[in-house]
C-alpha cells in the first residue's frame, strides 16, 4: 500500500517539524508568555543555534572557519551556548529599559544576522549556506521513513523534557516572580526581587530553546541557507504563541501544531490551484493569510485557544479552585 | 571623503523624514510601529502607479530642468500622499483603534508586525519583485568640488532636490508644530495624553493627524529612495531598523531629534562601507542602535525614559 506508507512518511515530516516549532515556541512564551518580553528576533537566535551546531559537527569546509566533525551532541549543546550567550548580550542593552527597546534590539539582532548569514562567506558559506550537516544515527539507520521516525522521536523527548521542566520552572517560585515582574514591576521590586536580573534568566533560557529548535532543524534537513532564517519565522513563531494562548505551555504546543498544519495546508492548497508561472506571487498571498489569522486573533480571541492559567502555585490550588474561572 | 558625507547626507534624509513618523507615533500612540517601513514602500509604489496612469493620460512630459523627472512625478508624489494616508488610516482603524481600546502597548507592536507583513507581501502580490525606476534616463552628476580637494564631490540634481525637499518639509512641519492650533495640541497629547483630554482635546483628531503626518512624511521619503535608488518591496523593510536608531538616537517623541538622528544614522551608514563593506552597511544602524541604548538610552534630544 504506497498511499499509506506515502501518508505516514508525510506525516512523520510533518509532526518533526511541528515538534521543533513547538519547541521554539515553548522558549518564546517563557520570554512573552510569562515574563512579558517581546522579543521579534527569534529566527535569528534560531539561525544562530542552527549554524552553531552545523559548523561544530559538520566535516571539514573547504576555505571555510568551521567542519569540526565533533559528536551531534556536541553541536546541540554548543547552539544553545551561543544562542544564550548572543541573548545575554543584548539583554544586558536591552532589558533595563521599556520593552519597545528589546523590541527594536531584537528585530536589529534578526536584521544584523542575516546579514553575516548572507555576506560572511568563511563562516556561514553565504547564500549558499552550510551543507552536509551529519544526521544522527543516519549510519545506522538506512531506511529514510524509518530514519524520519527516529528523528521525531528524539524531538518528541527533547520536546517533552523541555515541557516538564519549563511547566516546573513556571510552577516554582522563580516563575511566579517573572508574572509578578510581567504584571507590577514597581511591586516586584519593592519586595525585593531584581527585576532586570529576572527577565535577562528568562530571556536567555528561552533563548537556548530557540537555539536548540534551530540546531534541530539543521540536523534534520542537513542543509541551512540564510533563507531558512527570515522574519517571516519569526511571524509564524509568534502566530503559534498568540493562537495557542500565551502564558500556556500546552497552548503553545497547540499552536504550533494547529499553525504548522495551516500553513502547510494553505500552501498545498495553492500549490494545487495557481498555475506555476504565479507561484511566487501566490506564495505571498499565504503570508497574508496566516497574518490576517494573527490579527483575527488578537482582535478577537487575545487569550488564544487555551488562555493562560490564573493561579499556577500548588499550594494555592484547593483555596482558590472555585474562584479559578476568569 | 565629502562623496562619502554627501551620500549620507542624502539617505540620512529619507531616514529623518521616515523617522519623523515613527516617533510621532510612538509619542502619541505610545507604540513601536513595525508597519511603518511598509508606508514608505506603499508611497513609493502609489507614486509609481500615478506616474504611469499620468503618463498615459497626458503623455510623457520633458524632464524638468536638470532634474530626471518631470511634473507628472510631483503630481504623482502629491496623489501618493493622499492614498497612503488614506491607507495608514484604514489600516489604524481595523486594527490598532480596536487593540487602543483593550490591549496594551505590547499587543500593539504585535498587530503592527503582522500588518507590516501583510503589507508587504500584499503589495509584493501586486506589484511583483523586480526593482522598478521612476525614470530610466541617466543623468549626469554635477562636480561641485573638484578631486583634489577631500577627494572632490559629485552630486546629481535629484539628489539636491531630496536635500531641499527635505528640508522644505521639516521646516512646515516645524512651523505646523508650533505656529497652529493643531500642532499644538499634538504635541500636548505627545507630553500628557490625560492632561490633553481633560483640556478638552480631541484625541481622535490628533490620532488621525499623526498617521496623515507620518504617511505623508513616509510617501516622500520612499519616493526619494526609489528616487536615488530604485523600487523594491523591500525598501520599507531595509530602512526600518535605521529608521528606529534614528528615532531613539533622536530622543523617542523629538521631532528635530529624529532628524538629527536620522542625519547621524545616514552619515554613519555612508562612513562605514569603507571600513566594513557595502553589505553591511544596514548593520552600522544596529551598532548605533545598541551604543545609544547602552549610553544614553533617553536619546540625544529626550527626556523621557
Amino acid at each position: 500500500m504506497p498511499d499509506l506508507l506515502g501518508l505516514l512518511s508525510y506525516g512523520t515530516f510533518f509532526l518533526v517539524f511541528a515538534t521543533i516549532f513547538a519547541l521554539v515556541v515553548l522558549g518564546l512564551n517563557l520570554q512573552w508568555g510569562f515574563t512579558g518580553l517581546f522579543n521579534v528576533g527569534v529566527a535569528g537566535f534560531v539561525a544562530v543555534g542552527a549554524y552553531t551546531s552545523a559548523l561544530i559537527t559538520a566535516p571539514n569546509y573547504p576555505d571555510q572557519i568551521g567542519g569540526l566533525g565533533l559528536p551531534i551532541l556536541l553541536g546541540w549543546l554548543g547552539a544553545m551556548a551561543t544562542s544564550g550567550i548572543a541573548a545575554f548580550i543584548i539583554g544586558i542593552a536591552a532589558l533595563r529599559l521599556r520593552h519597545d527597546y528589546l523590541a527594536i534590539a531584537t528585530f536589529g539582532v534578526a536584521v544584523t544576522l542575516q546579514l553575516v548569514a548572507l555576506n560572511a562567506k568563511g563562516l556561514t558559506g553565504g547564500p549558499f549556506g552550510l551543507q552536509f550537516i551529519p544526521k544522527p544515527f543516519a549510519d545506522v539507520i538506512t531506511d529514510s521513513l524509518a530514519w524520519n521516525v527516529t528523528y521525531l522521536l528524539i524531538t518528541s523527548a527533547l520536546l517533552g523534557l523541555s515541557y516538564v521542566a519549563l511547566e516546573r520552572l513556571v510552577r516554582s517560585p522563580w516563575g511566579r516572580v517573572l508574572r509578578a515582574i510581567r504584571e507590577d514591576e514597581t511591586a516586584a521590586e519593592s519586595l525585593g526581587k531584581r527585576a532586570f536580573r529576572f527577565r535577562l534568566q528568562a530571556f536567555v533560557v528561552g533563548c537556548m530553546l530557540m537555539g536548540l529548535g534551530g540546531a534541530l532543524y539543521a540536523h534534520f534537513v542537513g542543509y541551512i541557507a540564510p533563507e531558512d532564517f527570515l522574519p517571516i519565522l519569526t511571524f509564524q513563531l509568534w502566530t503559534m504563541l498568540i493562537v495557542g494562548g500565551s502564558g500556556n505551555n500546552r497552548g503553545a504546543i497547540l499552536g504550533a501544531l494547529v499553525v504548522w498544519a495551516l500553513w502547510t495546508l494553505s500552501g498545498n492548497v495553492l500549490r494545487e490551484l495557481v498555475p506555476s508561472e504565479y507561484q511566487a506571487r501566490a506564495a505571498t498571498l499565504q503570508v497574508v493569510l496566516i497574518g490576517l489569522l494573527l490579527m483575527l486573533i488578537l482582535l478577537l480571541r487575545p487569550r488564544g485557544l487555551l488562555g493562560e492559567e490564573t493561579v499556577v502555585s500548588r499550594h494555592m490550588r484547593d483555596e482558590t479552585a472555585d474562584t479559578k474561572k476568569e | 571623503m565629502l562623496q562619502l558625507v554627501a551620500d549620507g547626507f542624502i539617505i540620512g534624509s529619507v531616514i529623518a523624514l521616515g523617522a519623523i513618523g515613527v516617533t510621532l507615533v510612538y509619542s502619541i500612540l505610545r507604540f513601536a510601529n513595525f508597519a511603518h517601513g511598509e508606508l514608505l514602500t506603499w508611497g513609493a509604489y502609489l507614486a509609481w502607479t500615478a506616474l504611469i496612469g499620468i503618463v498615459a493620460v497626458w503623455g510623457p512630459a520633458e524632464p524638468l530642468g536638470p532634474f530626471s523627472f518631470g511634473w507628472p512625478l510631483l503630481v504623482a508624489l502629491a496623489i501618493s500622499a493622499v492614498a497612503t494616508a488614506a491607507l495608514a488610516l484604514l489600516v489604524d482603524r481595523l486594527l490598532f483603534r480596536q487593540l487602543r481600546q483593550h490591549g496594551n502597548a505590547i499587543t500593539l507592536i504585535m498587530a503592527s508586525f503582522g500588518a507590516a507583513l501583510v503589507l508587504r507581501n500584499l503589495l509584493q502580490f501586486i506589484y511583483g519583485s523586480i526593482p522598478e525606476y521612476y525614470s530610466r534616463e541617466i543623468q549626469v552628476a554635477i562636480r561641485l568640488i573638484p578631486r583634489d580637494v577631500l577627494g572632490g564631490l559629485r552630486i546629481t540634481p535629484d539628489q539636491l532636490f531630496v536635500l531641499g525637499l527635505t528640508a522644505v518639509s521639516v521646516v512646515s512641519l516645524h512651523g505646523f508644530l508650533t505656529r497652529t492650533t493643531l500642532g499644538k495640541a499634538m504635541r500636548a497629547t505627545s507630553n500628557n495624553p490625560q492632561l490633553a483630554r481633560v483640556t478638552g482635546i480631541d484625541v481622535d483628531q490628533i490620532i488621525r493627524a499623526t498617521w496623515i503626518i507620518g504617511a505623508v512624511l513616509a510617501t516622500v521619503a520612499g519616493v526619494f529612495s526609489g528616487l536615488t535608488v530604485q523600487l523594491r518591496p523591500q525598501l520599507g523593510l531595509d530602512l526600518l531598523l535605521p529608521l528606529f536608531a534614528a528615532a531613539i538616537l533622536g530622543g523617542i517623541g523629538s521631532v528635530y531629534g529624529a532628524v538629527v538622528g536620522g542625519l547621524i544614522v545616514g552619515l554613519a551608514e555612508s562612513l562605514s562601507v569603507p571600513l566594513v563593506g557595502a553589505e553591511y552597511r544596514a548593520a552600522t544602524a544596529f551598532a548605533v542602535l545598541i551604543a545609544i541604548l547602552l549610553i544614553r538610552p533617553t536619546g540625544l534630544f529626550g527626556e523621557r525614559t
